[in-house]
């Protein structure tokens, strides 16, 4: 059959696992950026075991990877009496790796935020807390956007594997229809294309439109 | 020869309680000795410029009165109560972060680099601590910005970001961010050293307005010296962390008695 | 409650399969990575040729590797190659794919590198006269080494990292071991901690002597330390 004919019988299934990966995106994107800034900011602190806890927590996500993460979170999980379901077990896997590298990123955004902000801010008796959330903050995110633009398309990337514990995403419709058709290239192809898609034309313009908002909101544009 | 805690008072109560005091303040960086046992009072209404060559610890006396850093021996008082002890059990303990913000009220800095929040405008800069930290209303916090603006020359470009503004714009903006919060001490560090020549007449402008008009107690480190002759009431010239000389204006700049000042003062005019 | 039950005894019953898979993982990862090696700097070079449209197709097809998952890419290889009479082997398919994949990671590095070469140097070289084989080998790829190194660095703990996505295909290293071990025995536990617990071993100091080795090609060549 042809291509045409192919994604006529097929094109259902693979809106219906795209839709599945993008849900599965999201969440794992939002658990990725709560936990990003939680533990970019314990790295940022001076208490010892604050520190010391996010600095194992990055170490491990990182340090792995993530089919073994997700493997054991669904596999293993369960032994010591937190059985989750595949579709949860998918995005916290891949929100808890990614969220890692996020932290750093945090940790590096607020970092690069000139030292003379946070002086001033000390000079006007602000609290920490207000000093971090009106001040610092709001430049540090400017700053991280870029890296996380490739992070969060890291993070499209990652979803894919929770195919592998069946959860009914993208790729996994992309192997049931090779299993039964055999048509591979096209199969697997298709696939490819719209997890391309996906990320050019999603991930990276949304990315550059909340640059342009970040910009606007410091009166550069 | 070590004072111990207990021989500073938890309270100064002369007649004549000065706005600002240091009280044999020592500040070390590492092995750098920066302020040697600094003794420095400063009257209410006093404007006080302090000069000397770099690393003479001209800017620390300011950052450790803003207590960006902290001391390592001594007692600073603000209007007559210890800013970086505190008062526990009846004696002075060191300051804790709440006690320490609470007694920054009474001081506002204005920087060289200015310092102002980029991605809030002019009005919003001055609002904003007066929202957060004084609990001002927003009605009210804008009228005080206003009006401050105004009077820095500003009002024109309250919606501004500092990204479109000069450098001696932005610093007459952060000077009225710092009077919104109604401090009783201003600190200038080297307010002029980032700017264009050609601005710096409006930023002194200002200041000497706040001199004439206010009487707001002072503290000035600076470059400009024939400003600093102008409108000071003291000079303190500073050297290896402690004054060499003070006097006034005349006296320091047109009779200077150490052969240290002489020499800074003649290097200064050689640059000029 | 935890069921926390832990058998030390099926732990060293099954070390040593995994230590045979682990040596199939690092060179796995290490044959990947020379591969990649290779073929990314053919990728970098390949943008930089007189002919605009060969740059931005070559471009356009390095974007495509790099945005799609890994694993998808496997299966595609594998899966492929006999739709249309060639017949491929696990670990065959699996290098192509995971060459191809981080070729295209290293060939930004390497573009990245290349650029962080003040363009002087361009014009220095060529007012000397060398040759573009020996203003790239002398002059620009020594120059861009030091920004390169992060990045590459980098990519080698992550191939190692990503080996495991072979197990889908059928490579015998330490994922698809470990797999096979836990439908063995019906015991998931030890076989995937030993797993986790391996990659921790090997990523976590290769990534600090990476960055040692970082810290010393930079003092090597005179500039300042990060």
């Amino acid at each position: 059959m042809t291509y045409l004919e192919f994604l006529k019988i097929y094109g259902p299934q693979f809106v219906g696992g795209s839709i599945t990966t993008a849900m599965q995106a999201l969440l794992a994107a939002a658990l990725a950026i709560m936990i990003a800034i939680a533990a970019g900011l314990m790295r940022l602190s001076k208490n010892r075991l604050v520190y010391g806890t996010a600095t194992v927590y990055i170490e491990v996500f990182r340090g792995t990877s993530l089919l073994v993460q997700l493997y054991w979170i669904f596999f293993v999980l369960p032994l010591f009496g937190l059985s989750l379901e595949k579709f949860t077990a998918g995005y916290i896997a891949v929100g808890m790796n990614l969220g890692a590298y996020g932290a750093e990123l945090v940790r590096g955004g607020i970092l690069s935020v000139p030292r003379g902000q946070w002086e001033a801010a000390t000079a006007l008796s602000m609290s920490p807390a207000k000093r971090m959330i009106r001040i610092i903050f709001p430049q540090a995110f400017l700053n991280m956007l870029p890296p996380w633009g490739n992070l969060l398309i890291e993070l499209l990337k990652g979803t894919a594997l929770v195919a592998l514990i069946s959860v009914a995403d993208l790729m996994f419709v992309a192997r049931k229809i090779n299993g039964s058709t055999y048509l591979s290239a096209q199969a697997f192809g298709s696939a490819l294309i719209i997890y391309y898609i996906m990320s050019r034309t999603l991930v990276t313009p949304f990315m550059r439109w909340l640059e342009l908002v970040m910009n606007r909101k410091l009166g550069k544009v | 020869m070590k004072t111990s805690l207990k021989d500073y008072p938890l309270q100064l109560k002369d007649d004549q309680v000065p706005m600002v005091r240091f009280q044999n303040v020592t500040k070390r960086y590492g092995d750098l000795l920066v302020l040697d046992s600094l003794n420095l009072d400063v009257q209410e209404g006093e404007m006080v410029t302090i000069i000397g060559p770099s690393g003479s610890g001209k800017t620390t006396v300011l950052r450790m009165l803003m207590a960006l850093e902290q001391i390592n021996s001594g007692v600073i008082y603000v209007d007559g109560e210890p800013m970086t002890h505190m008062v526990r059990n009846g004696s002075l303990t060191w300051s804790d972060s709440k006690y320490l913000r609470r007694q920054r009220l009474n001081i506002g800095m204005c920087f060289q680099h200015f310092n102002l929040f980029p991605h809030m405008t002019a009005l919003e800069n001055c609002i904003e601590a007066p929202i957060q930290v004084l609990g001002l209303s927003k009605i009210d916090a804008v009228k005080r910005a206003e009006d401050l603006l105004d009077m820095v020359g500003m009002l024109e470009k309250a919606h501004e970001h500092p990204s479109r503004l000069s450098g001696g714009q932005q610093q007459r903006v952060a000077i009225a961010r710092s009077l919104a919060m109604r401090p009783k001490v201003m600190l200038f560090d080297e307010v002029t050293s980032a700017l264009d020549p050609e601005v710096i007449g409006e930023v002194t402008q200002v200041i000497r307005k706040l001199v004439e008009k206010h009487h707001l107690t002072m503290l000035m480190v600076t470059h400009q010296m024939g400003f600093a002759r102008e409108i000071s009431d003291r000079v303190c010239f500073f050297y290896d962390g402690k004054i060499e000389e003070q006097g006034t204006p005349d006296q320091l700049f047109g009779d200077p008695q150490s052969e240290r000042t002489q020499q800074f003062l003649s290097a200064v005019l050689e640059a000029n | 409650m935890i069921m926390f039950d832990w058998r030390w005894s099926f732990v060293w019953e099954i070390l040593p399969r995994l230590a045979k898979a682990t040596g199939n993982t690092v060179l796995a990862a290490l044959l990947g990575y020379g591969i990649a090696m290779v073929l990314g700097l053919i990728f970098a070079l390949a943008q930089r040729t007189p002919f605009p449209y060969l740059n931005r197709m070559i471009r356009e097809s390095v974007e495509f590797i790099r945005s799609t998952p890994l694993v998808l890419q496997i299966f595609f290889v594998f899966y492929v190659g006999p739709q249309f009479g060639i017949m491929l082997s696990p670990w065959t398919a699996g290098m192509i794919a995971i060459g191809l994949h981080y070729a295209s990671y290293l060939s930004e590095v390497y573009r990245a590198g290349i650029d962080s070469v003040p363009r002087g140097q361009w014009e220095a070289a060529t007012a000397l006269s060398l040759s573009t084989i020996r203003t790239y080998s002398r002059i620009i790829i020594p120059q861009a080494v030091p920004t390169a190194f992060a990045g590459m660095g980098n990519y080698l703990v992550g191939i190692f990292k990503d080996t495991p996505m072979l197990s889908v295909i059928g490579v015998a290293e330490l994922m698809h071991t470990a797999n096979a071990i836990g439908s063995e025995h019906y015991r998931f536990l030890e076989p995937y901690t030993l797993v986790g617990l391996i990659f921790l071993v090997i990523s976590l100091p290769t990534a600090a002597g990476l960055r040692r080795a970082e810290a010393k090609i930079r003092k090597r060549m005179g500039l300042r330390p990060l």
